[in-house]
């Protein structure tokens, strides 16, 4: 409790939104105690008095009355009613929701059906109908204002009820021999009263304006009662001649209402955790890049060349190491792979390359990525963006999240080429066509026309495949493409993309946990662990021989080369979380050859630069 | 389509039944006879009588409800006695009144709180975005009928841009600038509030939006930052802005009821308010049937854009 006060304060706005509120409140509850005039007290011969005349601090209304004191007592009023009519309505909206809810069934239907009705109405018809039959006055505005809200209680009340009233320990209560109605007030009731509390602090606010509306329209408080409503609505009428009176009880509604919304702005944020996580903030268009280090600036071996690569996420105090030091390179016609558990860092690493890890959270604080000798990180998001799609090209996972569900396949394909190229939308249409048929769709003419729901897995990821493919890139980055798809389909995919690397001269990263693909498709393999490589060469020579304890796990979890996919759950114990990494080797906690010296310090990758490990114990020397 | 959109307008018969018998139900609440409440205290005992052979007062509730619906399935609604012509003729001419106001609003509210709630979601943190919280802010506290006073004051009395109030003006007016000039201020203040709710939330979908895979990819292809934020995720973002929309109008046909008594504007709302205060409980129940029956159809036709928008819902 104090940590979530400490939270909201901290908000300033939320903290300002308190202090007027207590303010308000602080002035209502003194009011008797303070030396105001009365406030009904007429003087015809002070009307409309200015501000801060003698004896008025702000002045008189069009009977004499003098402002502050009906400002005081009307916003007394205002509150009062207000807050009544939040507390009936929630109290006959919450009955109301957990009878329906604990009953269920019929009754359950009948009574959402009618609250269903309710809400069809705009809210005001409905109230203004039940000040006509009621007839005009400020209790009557209350009841209206509070029946017309009793619907919203009813409704989210209910919903939680329905969750709760298949839980054990109501089943437990009703075997006890426990009555209907003391299960609801003894078991239920406990459960659903925050929610009740919270609607009804993010209402009254609503229902202080709407009584107020009810006066200002004179359905509310009549003479010589009044609220602050009824202050304006009598106010109305010299508008123009004395606009104080206008003024003084309208900021007064606007000040409660403002506050209470600050408040429960705050509120909110506070309960919300998710605004904490920066789940929230946008992601920008490029990963931010703040490299600590100096640039390196080794010659490129490759066509893609990855130099010390370092990306992290900063979530509030917390950094984590999710790329750490990561060198690789690709060339043309080459097909890397990079292998291990989720959470190694194996996607991070592969979305560092053109900056798309999101950010916020994520940060590359370190290395280069160097595209034909480039470096891609220092980029302005102009030519970026000229290579992204058109020289390095992604396909992605689960193509039914990565697809736009609302854009057919067609204009999906076609964008694809024309942000980069000017051709015509029929050409772009036509070249689409032709890359679904070279990913082996069938009727791709028709297939142009659906929307990514409506096609099976398989075929999504063909799409995805041949949108990858629209500009003719020169490096293919595959995140994990087959994983969500049975074997056989995976089995097409995977022989397609190893025949357009061999036709197209394409450069391929392969990202993946199942080493039966590697083994079908890569000349190379990177294994990564916590982060970070820990072995890294031939494909054949690592497979034959793995160096690094984890990857001869790894291989030894894969029953049959060129299976289907496979967990790497045989693996006893988990990956460590990459906030607090403990000194020397990552793996040690999980490493059956771990000797002391394994965690002393930092292991470097060493070897022959074409099989290296970063292991004191190896399996085998490289 | 064609068949879902049939298919919601059936669906809207039950609601606005359930609509009528809920009205009905409160105008059965009233205390004492129903025909003196209705022709008021200064009824003669024969127009009382009258009445109550008319509407069969002094039938049991439920014939009397099924003798009121099939009156109104015929169009009529009854009289106004302070008024003194045909409900349904007055409600109709004020209704069209309230739909060029809440209209106008409407679409105000709309365009201004998306794009608003879109620049401050693709600017968020920065000084736009702040701006805009801190506009949506007061715009979501302050009643729209003080707004609206303040407004009359600095627009029309202090800085004479706008007449006061009315719809047209009295002499020489009655074109399309005239109306236009009448309408800008309450159509503005009426606005107010919906534009802060659509913006907020509109920003909040697109925060959403912007984290989802989707857009990744778009970004991955080498869309353009711009495209991706206006076109990409407001398109998907709209998916969850619609239905918002259909609420907001709600409000928006609610809050003209302030709004027409603050700026004299001859609509449904100020006729209704002027009805309760006459005790013509007539004119209310028709006009509250009548208004809410139209939003029923209103929400149909936001579920059918919708529809439209979304192709993964079924049709
Ligand atoms: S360094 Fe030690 S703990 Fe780490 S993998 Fe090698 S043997 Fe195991």
């Amino acid at each position: 409790m104090t940590a979530f006060l400490r939270l909201l304060f901290r908000n300033r706005l939320a903290a300002l939104g308190a202090a007027v509120l207590a303010l308000i409140l602080a002035l209502v509850i003194l009011a008797p105690l303070l030396p105001l005039p009365d406030p009904d007290a007429t003087a015809t011969a002070e009307r409309f008095a200015r501000p801060f005349s003698p004896g008025h601090l702000l002045g008189t209304d069009h009977l004499g009355r003098d402002l502050l004191a009906r400002l005081v007592h009307g916003t007394r009023m205002s509150l009062a009613i207000g807050l009544a009519a939040a507390l009936a309505a929630a109290v006959l909206g919450s009955a109301i929701g957990i009878v329906a809810g604990y009953a269920g069934g019929r009754t359950d239907n009948i009574i959402m059906r009618a609250i269903d009705m309710l809400m069809a109405f705009p809210y005001i018809l409905l109230a203004l109908a039940i000040v006509a039959a009621l007839g005009p006055g400020l209790l009557n505005a209350l009841i209206a204002v509070a029946a017309v809200n009793i619907p919203f209680f009813a409704r989210n009340i209910r919903g939680i009820t329905v969750g709760l009233a298949g839980r054990e320990f109501i089943d437990a209560a009703r075997l006890a021999g426990m009555g209907h109605g003391r299960i609801i007030l003894s078991e239920l009731l406990p459960n659903v009263l925050p929610v009740i509390v919270i609607g009804v602090s993010t209402t009254v606010g609503w229902m202080i304006l709407e009584t107020a509306g009810l006066s200002f329209l004179g359905l509310g408080s009549q003479p010589p009662q009044a609220d602050l409503g009824s202050m304006l609505g009598e106010a109305r009428a010299a508008l123009i001649t004395a606009p104080h009176t206008s003024v003084v009880p309208g900021l007064m509604i606007f000040l409660i209402v403002m506050s209470i919304n600050l408040l429960g702005d705050g509120v909110r944020d506070a309960l919300d955790p998710r605004l904490k996580s920066g789940a929230l903030s946008r992601p920008r268009a490029t990963t931010r890049v703040d490299r600590k280090g100096p640039v390196p600036d080794a010659p490129a071996k490759g066509l893609l060349d990855l130099q010390s690569l370092e990306t992290q996420f900063h979530v509030g105090p917390r950094v984590y190491r999710a790329v750490n030091q990561v060198s690789l390179h690709v060339g043309r016609g080459e097909c890397l792979g990079i292998i291990g558990e989720s959470g190694s860092g194996k996607s991070v690493t592969a979305l560092s390359v053109t900056g798309l890890v999101a950010s916020p959270p994520g940060v590359v604080t370190g290395g280069a990525v160097r595209y034909e000798g480039e470096d891609l990180l220092g980029m302005p998001y102009g030519r970026l963006r000229a290579i992204r799609g058109e020289k390095i090209a992604y396909i992605f996972q689960d193509p039914l999240a990565t697809l736009h569900p609302l854009y057919r396949i067609g204009a999906q394909m076609a964008e694809a080429i024309q942000v980069h190229h000017r051709v015509g939308a029929k050409e772009a249409e036509g070249r689409a066509l032709e890359l679904l048929r070279a990913v082996r769709i069938p009727n791709p003419e028709s297939r142009l026309r659906n929307y990514p729901h409506e096609m099976s897995g398989g075929m999504r990821q063909r799409v995805g495949i041949a949108m990858a493919l629209a500009n003719d890139p020169e490096v293919l980055i595959a995140d994990e493409p087959t994983t969500a798809l049975d074997v056989t389909v995976q089995a097409q995919i995977l022989a397609l993309l190893d025949e357009l690397r061999r036709e197209r001269g394409l450069a391929i990263v392969f990202i993946t946990h199942d080493f039966g693909v590697v083994a079908q498709l890569c000349d190379r393999v990177a294994v990564m662990y916590a982060g970070r490589i820990v072995e890294q060469g031939p494909t054949a020579e690592i497979l034959a021989r793995p160096a690094h304890p984890y990857t001869a796990r790894l291989i030894a979890c894969v029953p049959e080369l060129g299976g289907g996919k496979r967990e790497l759950a045989a693996i006893p114990g988990l990956p460590p979380v990459v906030d607090k990494l403990p000194p020397g080797c990552a793996f040690a906690p999980r490493c059956d050859r771990a000797r002391p010296d394994c965690r002393a310090g930092e292991i470097a990758l060493a070897g022959s630069g074409r099989h290296d490990v970063r292991c004191l114990h190896p399996e085998v020397t490289p | 389509m064609a068949g879902y959109i049939l298919k919601r307008l059936l669906s809207a018969i039950p609601v606005i039944l359930g609509i009528t018998v809920i009205v009905f139900l409160i105008m059965a609440m009233i205390p004492g006879d129903p025909a003196t409440a209705i022709l008021g205290s200064y009824a003669t005992p024969e127009n009382v009588e009258k009445l109550n052979r008319d509407l069969g007062l002094d039938k049991p509730l439920a014939q009397r409800y099924v003798i009121w619906l099939g009156n109104m399935l015929t169009g009529d609604f009854g009289r106004s006695f302070s008024l003194n012509r045909p409900v349904l003729d007055e409600i109709l001419d004020r209704f069209s009144a309230t739909l060029i106001l809440a209209g106008t609003a409407f679409v105000l509210c709309s365009l201004i709180g998306i794009l608003a709630g879109a620049i401050s979601a693709a600017r968020q943190y920065s000084l736009a975005d702040k701006a805009i919280t801190f506009v949506v802010l007061i715009g979501i506290s302050v009643p729209s009928f003080f707004l609206g006073m303040m407004m009359i004051l600095l627009f029309a009395v202090k800085l004479r841009w706008l007449p006061v109030s009315g719809m047209y003006a009295i002499y020489g007016g009655g074109d399309l600038p005239d109306l236009l000039a009448h309408l800008a201020m309450p159509a503005l203040a009426l606005a107010a509030v919906a534009t802060g709710v659509v913006a907020r939330l509109s920003r909040s979908a697109m925060l959403e939006v912007l984290r989802q895979d989707y857009i990744r990819t778009a970004r991955a292809k080498g869309v353009p930052e711009g495209r991706v934020v206006y076109g990409h995720a407001l398109r998907a973002a709209m998916v969850s802005i619609i239905p918002v929309l259909g609420i907001q109008a709600g409000f928006v046909l609610s809050g003209a009821v302030y709004i027409e008594m603050v700026f004299q504007w001859p609509g449904v709302g100020r006729m209704l308010v002027d009805a309760i205060l006459k005790r013509d409980i007539l004119l209310v129940q028709g006009g509250v049937v009548f208004v809410s029956a139209c939003y029923v159809l209103f929400n149909i036709a936001v579920d059918v854009a919708q529809g439209l928008l979304d192709p993964r819902i079924k049709t």
